[in-house]
């Protein structure tokens, strides 16, 4: 079960996105993302799948490893879909019982669940071609200039880098908890909802205990190799941008340019 | 010889509450530390081991005494990078002291906090992790290692400051026996090969044999100081202290209380037989 997390989870390779600038890919994903929200029409979607496709193709990812990913959202899917069918107000199609299904609900629902789909694999396509560590190092360089106003830009990026050094090992520990608990004759898999709830107590609270326990050491094996603050520390791999960079910046502006355009024009 | 670690009446003791003082944790510790040399460090459970490792690199500061690193007092904060680039620490738990997802990049992480440029920085990463044996690895991710594995990266980590000492706190506590050697025999050759002063702080006496010097802590204060044999032949009084000499002197301390007349100060197995084969022989 906790094998289907699959969330910043690297898989290294060698294609043209997996040697981008970590920047380039990060900046390139948020004007995808401006274009998942921006894209209202069956055409401005039709040109959004049609890059989603091209970057899958290109970076070689699995599609079984996105549908993997996408597992756990299901039931996330599932329900905005249905509460968007049931309460867009609008002109009733059918109606059951009280319930009634509109035009507009149909559309709005339809257009969540694409939404939804498309920024997750989108969003996914980025750490399964990008090492963590590169993608804290580019969100860190991008956030440099936000220092002045007071953003703590190493820090925040440090963070982020060390809870996804820690996941699979948190991960790892959750299971051998719950393994624990159920030779003890827990049960996790029966029982209704606040039942599985109250089963999952004994598990969060050894598991917290020694998520502090862990962060205390990792602090104390961090300063103990020099650790002090971003202030005069390099790096191995420098960022550096080339002319793929730019090339895919073009790619970023003309599919914005494109979305924005068919936006306005309300095709 | 010169001496690369000193300490000089360190006495210890955690605050248990704000301005509150628990019991000494270390008792007016005098302990130099060759140049070079191979030191184990063995004491119960709570004899202070793990507190002396952090203060030899100023992650915790004496309260009463002194600690020096190649005469740099741990003391004046302004040192502190210094001392921590001289000492370095590898700690029990190899989970906990990897902070990053790569291999390379974790052994990386302080020569990067040091400001190396970023060829001198791949340079060490590449000779700390053959000095371990595990180069082949360079690429992988470290929760995929076995135990073994990620406390020699751990200590990659450790090499690449190119640190004059290297204070192991209990690094195999962990480890399955395979795991266990592979770290040892390289901690060994750290020391052998590539000249880094030891001080290993273990509860395994087999790990102690081949060190230059045997430290034996009890309650915060050094109770026997001396080569392995010195140490060990002195049975009676370990186990007095809680600890128990290697199987090979055990054995023949228990061959000499029954009557046979053999000399305790064989350590390793072969030796050991030999000692008992001759005696049996005469
Ligand atoms: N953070 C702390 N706060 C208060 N007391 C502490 C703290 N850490 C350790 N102690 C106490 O200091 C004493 C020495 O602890 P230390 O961890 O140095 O022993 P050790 O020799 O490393 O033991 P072990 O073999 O179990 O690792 C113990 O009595 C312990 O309870
Ligand atoms: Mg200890």
């Amino acid at each position: 079960m906790l094998k289907d997390i699959t969330l910043g989870q690297y898989f290294p390779g060698n294609t043209f996105i997996h040697r981008l600038d970590p920047r380039t890919k990060l900046l390139m994903t948020i004007v995808y993302l401006v274009c998942v929200f921006t894209a209202r029409t069956p055409i401005a979607f039709g040109v959004v799948a049609l890059y989603l496709a091209i970057m899958i193709i290109v970076s070689n990812v699995k599609l079984r490893l996105l549908l993997r990913g996408m597992k756990p959202l299901i039931f996330l899917l599932a329900l905005t879909g249905t509460l968007n069918l049931f309460l867009t107000p609008g002109e009733p199609l059918v109606s059951i019982w009280r319930l009634s299904i509109s035009r507009e609900g149909i559309e709005w629902a339809i257009m969540l669940i694409l939404r939804i789909t498309m920024m997750i694999t989108g969003s996914f396509i980025l750490t399964y071609t990008t090492p963590p560590m590169a993608l804290t190092d580019g969100i860190e360089s991008l956030m440099r200039p936000l220092k002045r106003i007071g953003v703590p830009a190493h820090e925040l990026a440090m963070i982020m880098s060390i809870a996804l050094r820690f996941i699979p090992t948190l991960l790892e520990e959750t299971d051998r908890i719950m393994r624990a608990q159920k030779a003890r004759g827990a049960s996790f898999d029966t029982g209704n909802i606040i039942q599985r709830g109250r089963a999952m107590l004994p598990i969060l609270l050894p598991l917290f205990i020694s998520a502090f326990r862990r962060a205390e050491e990792l602090a104390v094996a961090m300063e103990s190799r020099c650790y002090h603050d971003g202030e005069g520390r390099t790096r191995m791999r420098a960022l550096q941008y080339s002319r793929d960079d730019a090339l895919t910046g073009l790619i970023g502006l003309l599919l914005l340019g494109s979305i924005i355009t068919l936006r306005v024009t309300g095709l | 010889m010169e001496q690369i670690f000193e300490t000089q009446r360190l006495s210890f003791q955690y605050q248990t509450e704000p301005g509150v003082s628990g019991a000494l944790v270390l008792k007016e510790i005098d302990l130099s530390i060759e140049s070079g040399s191979f030191v184990a460090i063995v004491g119960h459970n709570g004899s202070g081991k793990s507190t002396l490792a952090k203060l030899s690199n100023g992650i915790l500061l004496p309260t009463g005494g002194k600690v020096y690193v190649e005469g740099l007092d741990t003391m004046d904060r302004t040192l502190l990078l210094e001392i921590r680039r001289r000492v370095g620490v590898v700690f029990q738990n190899p989970d906990n002291q990897i902070v990053s997802n790569l291999v390379e990049d974790d052994v990386a992480f302080a020569p990067e906090n040091l400001g190396l440029p970023p060829e001198d920085i791949r340079r060490r990463v590449d000779a700390a992790l053959k000095a371990v044996d595990m180069y082949d690895y360079r690429l992988h991710a470290p929760h995929l290692l076995s135990g073994g594995q990620k406390q020699r990266v751990a200590i990659a980590g450790i090499i690449a400051m190119r640190p004059r000492l290297i204070v192991l706190d209990e690094p195999t506590a962990m480890l399955d026996p395979q795991g266990r050697k592979e770290v040892i025999d390289t901690v060994k050759q750290l020391c052998r090969e590539h000249g880094i002063t030891v001080a290993l702080i273990t509860h395994h006496m087999n790990e102690c044999i081949d060190a230059d010097r045997l430290v034996v802590l009890s309650d915060g204060e050094i109770v026997l100081d001396g080569t392995p044999v010195h140490v060990f032949t002195q049975v009676e009084k370990l186990s007095e202290l809680g600890l128990a000499p290697p199987e090979t002197t055990a054995l023949l301390f228990a061959l000499g209380q029954m009557g046979l007349n053999v000399p305790l100060d064989a350590l390793d197995v072969t030796a050991c037989a030999q000692t008992i084969y001759d005696s049996i022989s005469k």
